[in-house]
């Protein structure tokens, strides 16, 4: 069985109010608890609907249960469903060894200038270790709606390899959490996550 | 995904700390649960709302927290165990019934629970609940772990039952609404049986279900009290880890259980570092405490809010003979610990490293350096509004132009829900005042009585349709009773929507999804005999002049803004009221005039402005099709289709 890189592995997911970061933190965070794992996630609730800035903090070990908040500085991996947000948690949680994978799709905020997509993408490269850009909202539309972007970063997540879970281990909870109608679609995007990440 | 009625006793699940809450009444056999939402406390209800008819006991949503606290109390007198659970400020709603209450002593088990939300994250104050139990007598506990959460609510029944008296737990939102493992218990599956009499008798002819012979009974409850800290002294949800010796003990309680080993453990210091956690949080466990003081000359206090464990240990050390230690203490009073707002493990660290005077780095100084020297242009923080076809954003559109054409100075006292937004750009600041629920209307029927004054200002009460039912009603009451002049306006969107769409007395629907008789608001408010208006606010114009005509009456008058929730609209129906676009060839950019009113003022999440173009544009992924937008743009440029 593959094993945590580190203990604890600290996650932090990112994005706006009402783009799902709550769904996939608990989805990853079920999939650790499966197997036998302590996981904690501290969500920020509030803004969850209101276009603010939304994170999970999701912290996984084998030793014990941790506190929902990470340490400044020291998150492993982040996940992220928009750019800005992306960049703004890089900088207060960022180290020289954190691997990001981020939607690319900017989501803007009312009544205020919203930056280059270049000068971001940049930014977020020069603090990571590694990073994996992807247009998840893109593909999400060509699988019928914008929300199959959390499933497909899921899939990035998992297709990365920067977990110690497979698409075997991911296949259960990805089955209990979705209507028997969201099914299908949520595996594609799941897929076209994994795919994505694999060419690089 | 498993609810927290799973029958599967040793296994593990992924609970926040509102479920493992629920899971813990449920493990405790209650029958009876009331509650009104507020955040971060919601979820407590809402669980065991969703399993309450499998599970065969009773749930409901009260029309406010001090009625489902009277409910649940009732229970409790039949013989039936009961919760109630609510945020910081129900607390305050509930304090009439809580401190007359504890004279008397219960029935059956009766457990309230309190969430409360340092840093106000969701909350209009952050105050600190735990006060209540020192002032009115109340053994409070104070969960440090999800699995505690579970476990000491389980056990706050018996522990009531025992004690005769009501038991309080106090959580935070880092423990509410944070998730982590819980290891499952057996479910008891025994009928409730409810009869009053049985329990009720004190002496032959006197009930016991009043606070008659205060000072007699309030000498009895110090007595439970004294009784409560004994069984707190060996309690398992009070532990030490550390050294025999520290040159550093921390005492902490709740969600600082965790920074504070975090703490440690980042600045490795286990060796020289203990930490009493403690889970009996009032009375306290005196003689634990007084023992664990001899282990270190400081003291570190780490708790959320108020200094409340800091003052009370200091209480109880003024009080140990001369010969016992007196540490040094550390905390908020000393300024190693904020006073205000949530705490998290950076803060503990920055707190125990000033103390042993140690230097801690989070990063290499390099990388922060890289960090710090992104520009904040690239980040530019996100403002919270409405959601993309809120029908608020519509009816403050309305209001914002009434009060102009009114011309009179005219301005809008405000409540709590969504629309407590209005105070900033989401609602165009109409909002000016903004206290607690109900608020709004009784500021108002003060400043309405003030024209002897010289006051000429229309006022606009607004309150949600869950406030309304909640508390605005005696307001409204007064209002018209005293001759007072102002308009209130209910924002009917069928729904708590702040909370979670929770149903109410207006929606015709139970906690348990029960179909209930609707309490119309329209004929109550009319009943009242009062004018009552009904408007659309997506219809800008009616809703406009509806306004002005209600601002240049005298007296109360009524206007029901109603529009569902757009939330709960587009959950059952699945799709836009409207396809939304942007005709380029109208649209006039810059050039307008307008001063781009659709991106800039009226501040839709689905407007967005193309840079490249000049021009604006629908994003497509976040538009609702509400199509108020349609009828702002001074050009007709905005195009709506029916779908």
């Amino acid at each position: 069985m593959k094993m945590l890189t580190k203990d604890p592995l600290n996650l932090i997911i990112v994005g706006v109010g009402g783009q799902g970061n709550v769904m996939i933190s608990s989805l990853i965070g079920r999939a650790f608890i499966t197997e036998g794992y302590f996981v904690t996630i501290g969500e920020t609730y509030g803004a969850s609907q209101r276009g603010g800035s939304v994170m999970s903090h999701v912290r996984i070990s084998k030793e014990s249960q941790y506190s929902p908040l990470i340490p400044n500085g020291r998150a492993d991996i982040i996940l992220g469903m928009e750019p800005v947000e992306t960049l703004r948690i890089l900088q207060q949680f960022g180290n020289p060894d954190v691997i990001t994978i981020t939607n690319s799709k900017l989501v803007h905020a009312i009544g205020i200038e919203y930056p280059d997509l270049d000068d971001v993408v940049e930014a977020i490269k020069k603090l990571s270790a590694k990073l994996w850009l992807i247009n998840a909202t893109d593909e999400a539309l060509k699988l019928g709606s914008a929300i199959f972007a959390n499933t497909i970063l899921i899939g990035a997540l998992i297709g990365s390899g920067i977990l110690p879970l497979d698409k075997e281990s991911l296949d259960p909870i990805l089955r209990e959490s979705f209507p028997e109608e969201k099914l299908e679609a949520n595996m594609l995007a799941f897929n076209k996550g994994m795919e994505l990440v694999s060419r690089g | 995904m498993a609810g927290i009625d799973i029958d599967a006793p040793g296994t593990t699940e992924l609970f926040i700390g509102n479920e493992a809450i629920a899971r813990g009444a449920l493990e405790a056999g209650i029958g009876f649960a009331a509650a009104y939402p507020g955040t971060p406390s919601t979820e407590i209800m809402e669980s065991l709302a969703s399993v309450a008819k499998k599970m065969n006991f009773y749930a409901e949503w009260s029309v406010n927290e001090k009625v489902a606290f009277e409910t649940a109390a009732g229970a409790s007198f039949a013989g039936i165990r009961a919760i109630t659970a609510m945020k910081q400020n129900g607390v305050n709603v509930i304090s009439d019934f809580l401190a007359n209450l504890v004279v008397s002593g219960i029935g059956a088990g009766l457990v309230l629970v309190s969430c409360d939300d340092p840093s106000a994250i969701s909350s209009s104050n952050e105050q600190d609940t735990r006060n209540i139990a020192k002032w009115l007598d109340i053994p409070l506990l104070e969960p440090g772990t999800f699995q505690e959460a579970k476990d000491m609510t389980k056990w706050a029944f018996d522990l009531a039952e025992e004690l005769d008296t009501i038991c309080m737990i106090r959580s935070v939102t880092r423990i509410a609404h944070a998730r982590g493992n819980v290891t499952l218990g057996e479910l008891p599956r025994k009928e409730h049986k409810a009869h009053f009499d049985e329990i009720a008798s004190f002496t032959p002819t006197l009930t016991k279900f009043a606070p008659v012979l205060s000072a007699w009974k309030h000498q009895q409850l110090h007595a439970k009290l004294d009784k409560a800290q004994e069984i707190f002294e060996p309690s398992p949800f009070n532990w030490y880890r550390g050294p025999d010796k520290a040159e550093l003990l921390i005492i902490t309680c709740g969600s600082c259980w965790l920074y504070s080993l975090e703490a440690v453990n980042a600045l490795k210091l286990e060796s020289k570092v203990g930490i009493l956690k403690l889970g009996t949080i009032w009375p306290l466990p005196q003689k634990l405490i007084e023992k664990h003081l001899s282990k270190s000359q400081k003291i570190l206090v780490v708790e959320e809010i108020d200094p409340f464990l800091e003052g009370s240990i200091k209480e109880l050390v003024a009080d140990l003979p001369p010969a016992s230690p007196h540490p040094t203490f550390y905390g908020k009073r000393s300024g190693h610990i904020n006073a205000f707002g949530e705490l998290n493990p950076d803060m503990v660290i920055e707190a125990i490293a000033r103390i042993m005077d140690i230097t801690y780095e989070s990063r290499p100084a390099e990388y922060s350096k890289k960090a710090e020297e992104v520009p904040l242009t690239y980040m530019p923080p996100r403002l919270m509004t409405f959601c993309s076809g809120c029908p608020h954003r519509a009816t403050f559109w309305a209001i914002k132009n009434a009060l102009r054409l009114d011309g009179r100075d005219g301005f809008v006292t405000g409540d709590i829900g969504c629309y407590s937004m209005a105070l900033g750009p989401a609602g165009f600041c109409q909002v000016r005042t903004m206290y607690c629920m109900g608020a709004g209307a009784g500021i108002a029927s003060g400043l309405g009585k003030l024209g002897q004054f010289g006051f000429k200002q229309p006022v606009l009460a607004v309150c949600g349709d869950s406030t309304f039912f909640h508390a605005t009603i005696p307001a409204l009451i007064n209002g018209i009773y005293n001759q007072s002049n102002f308009t209130l306006i209910i924002l009917d969107n069928n729904a708590t929507a702040m909370t979670g769409f929770q149903p109410h007395p207006g929606t015709g629907m139970t906690a348990m999804e029960e179909p209930t008789k609707v309490v119309s608001m329209d004929t109550l408010c009319a009943s009242l005999g009062v004018p009552v208006e009904v408007c659309d606010p997506f219809d800008l114009k009616n809703t406009t002049e509806t306004l002005l005509k209600a601002m240049s009456k005298d007296g109360i008058k009524v206007v029901i803004m109603r529009r569902e929730c757009e939330l709960v609209r587009a959950r059952r129906e699945k799709k836009p009221l409207y396809k939304v676009h942007v005709d380029p060839d109208k649209c006039l950019g810059e050039a307008c005039g307008c001063d781009r009113l659709c991106t800039r003022v009226f501040g839709c999440l689905g407007l967005e402005w193309d840079k490249e173009a000049g021009k604006a544009k629908i994003d497509e992924t976040v538009c609702a099709g509400c199509g108020v937008c349609a009828d702002i743009c001074p050009q007709g440029a905005i195009i709506k289709e029916a779908v």
